[in-house]
């Protein structure tokens, strides 16, 4: 009985079928492979570390002012612009400059910015020590400075682990469902039923070849963002294979419950986005979730994509050990356990 | 060699949808190596009889015996040893020819071989197209295909011949004649009368989700002849067309 060849059991063919069904369909490869790839080059080229712009000054040169005009030409860190009087309005009205300098013609000098604007308030602190050492003031307290640029606190060192949290989601929520439910409503799922496969092994060819593909998708993201922007990995490889692996899962578990009742891909496509939605806003992917309100915080907390998010920054960032990361891992198997368990209570075959 | 044991024995099955009794008290015998044709009109209950036999629709009561088997105790059993054509399947489209059946192969215990079955329905040339690209008679064969591969002792096929051209529902034909010749057991559904009365030792013809005539093509010809109003003249002999329209009327049913 059991001299069946590898490649002629059933569990070998449903897996290969879901390996040639995903290949043989250009879109899913693109989003899942190509995509987030264009999205890190995009978002690490938007947000590249760079010294801040110098802030930009305009000043409504009068007889008396040689010498402000002078102090500010001299600091290297400021922007200057000589304006007529009505170009120098429209200037600050529209933000081309950050600050209007006006000196008057007995040597003092007014100042016109809105304090409510970083920048702003930045040129206006520029600009008054430009004018002051200028004029000859020296400082009591000498200073020196030493300037550092640590790896891990730059946007990009945010975002790949985002991405990869979201790259994860989507491929375990989509690759799943969507196979599912286009099986469902195309009567296929039925007509398995009438044969002797095992359920089981149907849905443990989900399972398989969606581990193979995890693979691919952290390797290729996280290889490119150590590679093109030297993201560093600080934590250990094993942990972080773990965090993944349960990560994929509990998605992947997601998915399937998503995909338990739903009769048609449309259907099946809008539960999806309902789902997935708030996480991509929510958990952290490309801005921190701390910047919502602190009476939400505990829900964003309990979500599967918020406690991924935290958990891989934790590992690759900060070198975090997995069992400091209590919290987020109990988050991502309880809902790997839970939405399984619910999946196959749930679950219609036909 | 049609012998009187029967593959398949069906008593008082009942199945209702909300209000609607799609099948109401059906009682059916197929014998051992017959070819058996369920007729009938849209709706009239043809479909959820056949699946509730394939075991894909629960039964609200009445008996089921298939294979001297029940659904209840050998359920896996019964799977192993059915082939199944399912009116509305779409297999996956981006597998091939080979690959379908090479899956559906995995499902069985003992299964015939992949590229026999291939040159079976006659898509050697096919064998390595993805079923995207077939033509309607080619999924169709394909579909038979796969409800073959199993090795199966009872096939059931529900409307196999629907939406074909006549090349392709004759080689339909010769496939479930060369299925039948070995000794194995057919039920299938059509709408089409000259196919019944080519292929069928008996067919059942069904309306109100049960049986208003059963017997060989001949017998019901026979018994309907006399009473045809006013054949038209180039018609020597009534066909089963006719007692099919006679049975169940002129009107149009809709799905």
């Amino acid at each position: 009985m059991n001299e069946r060849r590898f490649a002629e059991r059933s569990l070998v063919q449903l897996t290969l079928v879901r390996f040639r069904e995903f290949i043989r369909q250009p879109e899913a490869v693109f989003w899942t492979f190509v995509f987030p790839i264009l999205l890190a080059v995009g978002l690490g080229l938007a947000f590249r570390s760079r010294s801040p712009d110098k802030p930009k000054i305009g000043i409504v040169a009068s007889p008396g002012s040689r010498a402000v005009v002078a102090s500010l030409e001299r600091d290297s860190s400021i922007v200057l612009e000589q304006l007529s009087d009505s170009a120098a309005a429209k200037a600050l009205r529209t933000g081309k400059i950050a600050l209007l300098v006006l000196p008057d013609s007995d040597g003092k000098v007014r100042y016109m910015y809105d304090s409510d604007r970083s920048e702003s308030a930045n040129a206006r602190l520029v600009a008054d020590r430009a004018i002051q050492v200028g004029a000859g003031r020296t400082d009591p307290v000498s200073v020196s400075e030493v300037k550092v640029t640590e790896k891990g606190s730059r946007y990009i060192d945010f975002v790949i682990p985002g991405l990869l949290g979201m790259n994860l989601m989507g491929s375990g929520v989509w690759g799943i469902g969507f196979a599912i439910v286009d099986s469902r409503s195309k009567r296929l799922l039925k007509r398995f039923m009438a044969t002797p496969m095992s359920r089981s092994e149907y849905l443990l060819s989900f399972l398989f070849s969606r581990l193979f593909f995890l693979i691919l998708e952290v390797v290729t993201l996280l290889g490119f963002g150590a590679l093109a922007f030297g993201v560093p990995l600080r934590g250990s490889f094993l942990e972080l294979a773990a965090i993944c692996l349960l990560s994929a899962l509990a998605f992947s578990a997601l998915g399937l419950l998503i995909a338990s009742r739903a009769k048609t891909v449309e259907g099946v496509s809008g539960l999806m986005n309902l789902v997935m939605m708030p996480m991509w806003i929510f958990s952290g992917v490309f801005f921190s979730s701390s910047n919502f309100p602190a009476v939400v915080q505990p829900v964003i907390k309990l979500l599967p994509l918020t406690a991924v998010n935290d958990a891989l920054r934790a590992n690759m960032l900060e070198g975090s050990q997995i069992t400091a990361l209590g919290l987020e891992m109990a988050v991502i198997v309880g809902w790997l356990v839970i939405s399984f368990v619910a999946a196959l209570k749930l679950f219609r075959w036909r | 060699m049609v012998t009187t044991e029967p593959a398949l024995v069906v008593r008082e099955l009942r199945k209702s949808y909300g209000d609607v009794r799609a099948v109401d008290g059906l009682d059916l015998e197929v014998r051992t190596g017959e070819c058996f044709g369920l007729l009938g009109p849209n709706g009239a209950g043809k479909t959820t009889t056949i699946e509730i036999c394939e075991g894909l629709l629960e039964r609200d009561s009445g008996d089921l015996e298939i294979l001297g088997m029940t659904w209840e105790d050998h359920g896996d059993d019964l799977r192993d040893r059915l082939g199944i054509q399912l009116q509305d399947t779409q297999l996956s489209e981006k597998l091939t020819v080979t690959e379908t059946l090479q899956l559906f192969r995995s499902f069985y215990k003992a299964g015939r071989e992949v590229g026999d079955i291939i040159r079976l329905v006659q898509l050697e040339e096919k064998a390595r197209s993805r079923v995207g690209a077939l033509s309607g008679g080619q999924k169709q064969r394909l579909a038979i295909a796969c409800a073959l591969v199993g090795n199966p002792e009872l096939l059931f096929l529900d409307e196999p011949t629907t939406g074909l051209d006549p090349q392709s529902r004759r080689q339909l034909w010769t496939l479930i004649e060369e299925f039948r010749s070995t000794g194995r057991t057919i039920l299938f559904t059509t709408h089409y009368m000259d196919e019944a009365e080519k292929l069928c030792d008996r067919v059942a013809i069904v309306d109100h989700g049960h049986i208003i005539a059963l017997g060989t093509p001949h017998e019901l010809i026979d018994s309907i002849g006399a009473t045809i109003p006013a054949p038209p003249p180039r018609a020597s002999s009534a066909t089963l067309e006719d007692v099919f329209v006679a049975l169940t009327g002129r009107t149009l049913r809709d799905e």
